[in-house]
């Protein structure tokens, strides 16, 4: 089986009811949420859309993006799936709704690393009630014919989708990651959670293989990298490492530590590639 | 203090004395050398790296897991750091107990969870001119392994 590329899909066609705003265009850190959430699919994916209503298409917060317009009928986030998934019908589409702002680049790794090409999707699993979380998960070439179907039905609801057809889930690797932003008191705390994130200074000493590749035993940074999974990933993209993160154990101020730990500033971060005492 | 390192040669004669006790009726030691060849390679040198403070309080555990398994009654371990040349001793391992069979297995799970869970790095130099981490190098090439694989890999 040959494995089709991915492209990327931001759904900011919501009518944003209970914000009583567009939440695409509500700003976080400075940038728009359709922003910073097609910056984060651009880092990994070679294409990325967002997906709009025919009335959409010259909006100032959505026009200078690429678009995908909904081609299909019926409006919610099938049709957008539906209609990317018309227009580039070779490709598996990761699909992320750009009213969640705390998707890091680790969930977009995790999610991709753990893709089943072989299902009609595969998802994250909601922190919360444990069922599919659709809008933050990668729709397969082969959900196109069944997604019809369940339109044509009467369906509109992607998460009973995925829960009928078994789509694999996976944990997110952050329980707050997926947490999504619908009313004006969630923006503000939203806001407020990811401007203490936003940037810390960080200590990072390097040994062995680590030290070689980076070029220097230590040093301190600005990083807006809430988690150790989010600061190797900086790090591995800017000193090109050649371990994947599976492969290492990370440490914060000297204790092992998970990958998930929610760092402070000043704490101290060891990576630790395969160890060979004796 | 039951783990420590130390940036010259391994004194095992006073190491030894530290497990002395008259309660003791034998004693159990291992020694690592630095080989002449690794996986076919032509070893001329060894590198030890440690991250020292995270490594120490690991060994501090190892010894003291150790020690409430099997009924010895004092273990310690050290592990040498920096340039060594071949026939070297890298680490050592002393246990001293009442009877022989528990200070065996003592020393030898000591060994075996210092190898795997400290945050100790080897580079080898190569006959070839050539130098590598150990367990690293290969597996930046295949990065199917995993820390867990290493170990059973290491424990076959």
């Amino acid at each position: 089986m040959t494995l089709q590329p991915i492209y990327g899909l931001i759904l900011a066609g919501g009518a944003s009811k209970r914000m009583q705003r567009d939440k695409a265009a509500l700003k976080i850190q400075g940038k728009t949420q359709l922003d910073r959430a097609f910056e984060l699919l651009s880092r990994y994916l070679q294409r990325v859309f967002v997906s709009v209503r025919a009335d959409q298409t010259s909006d100032p917060t959505r026009a200078h993006l690429p678009l995908i317009v909904d081609s299909v009928e019926g409006a919610g986030p099938i049709a957008g799936i539906r209609s990317a998934l018309a227009a580039h019908p070779e490709v598996a589409w990761l699909v992320l709704a750009c009213d969640l702002p705390f998707v890091s680049d680790a969930a977009i790794e995790e999610l991709l690393r753990r893709r089943d090409p072989s299902a009609l999707a595969t998802a994250y699993k909601s922190a919360h009630d444990g069922l599919p979380e659709p809008l933050c998960a990668i729709w397969e070439p082969a959900a196109a014919p069944p997604l019809a179907e369940y339109q044509a039905a009467g369906g509109h609801c992607p998460r009973k989708f995925l829960i009928r057809h078994g789509a694999p889930l996976i944990d997110p690797p952050d329980p707050r990651a997926l947490d999504n932003v619908n009313t004006p008191e969630e923006y503000s705390q939203a806001v407020a959670a990811l401007e203490t994130l936003a940037p810390m200074q960080l200590k990072i000493q390097y040994y062995a293989l680590m030290r070689e590749q980076a070029g220097r035993s230590e040093e301190t940074l600005e990083t807006a990298a809430a988690t150790p999974a989010d600061l190797y990933s900086e790090l591995a993209a800017r000193y090109g490492f050649t371990l994947s993160r599976e492969q290492l154990k990370v440490a914060v101020n000297s204790e092992f530590s998970d990958w998930s730990r929610k760092l402070a500033a000043n704490d101290a971060v060891v990576f630790i590639p395969p160890v060979a005492g004796g | 203090m039951s783990f420590r390192f130390t940036q010259t040669a391994i004194d095992t004669e006073s190491a030894r004395r530290e497990l002395q006790d008259l309660g003791s009726g034998g004693y159990v030691s291992f020694e690592g050398w630095v080989r002449d060849q690794n996986e076919g390679q032509e070893v001329t040198r060894l590198e030890y790296e440690a991250f020292q403070e995270l490594a120490v309080k690991e060994g501090d555990r190892v010894v003291a897991e150790a020690l409430r398994r099997f009924p010895v009654k004092h273990a310690l371990c050290i592990h040498r750091v920096g340039s060594l040349d071949l026939g070297d001793m890298a680490v050592w391992v002393g246990v001293s107990s009442a009877h022989r069979g528990e200070a065996f297995d003592a020393c030898r799970y000591i060994i075996d969870e210092v190898k795997h869970r400290l945050p100790i790095w080897k580079k080898e130099h190569y006959r070839s001119g050539n130098s590598g981490w150990v367990n690293c190098e290969r597996c930046a090439v295949e990065p199917q392994h995993s820390h867990a694989e290493h170990r059973q890999r290491a424990a076959k």
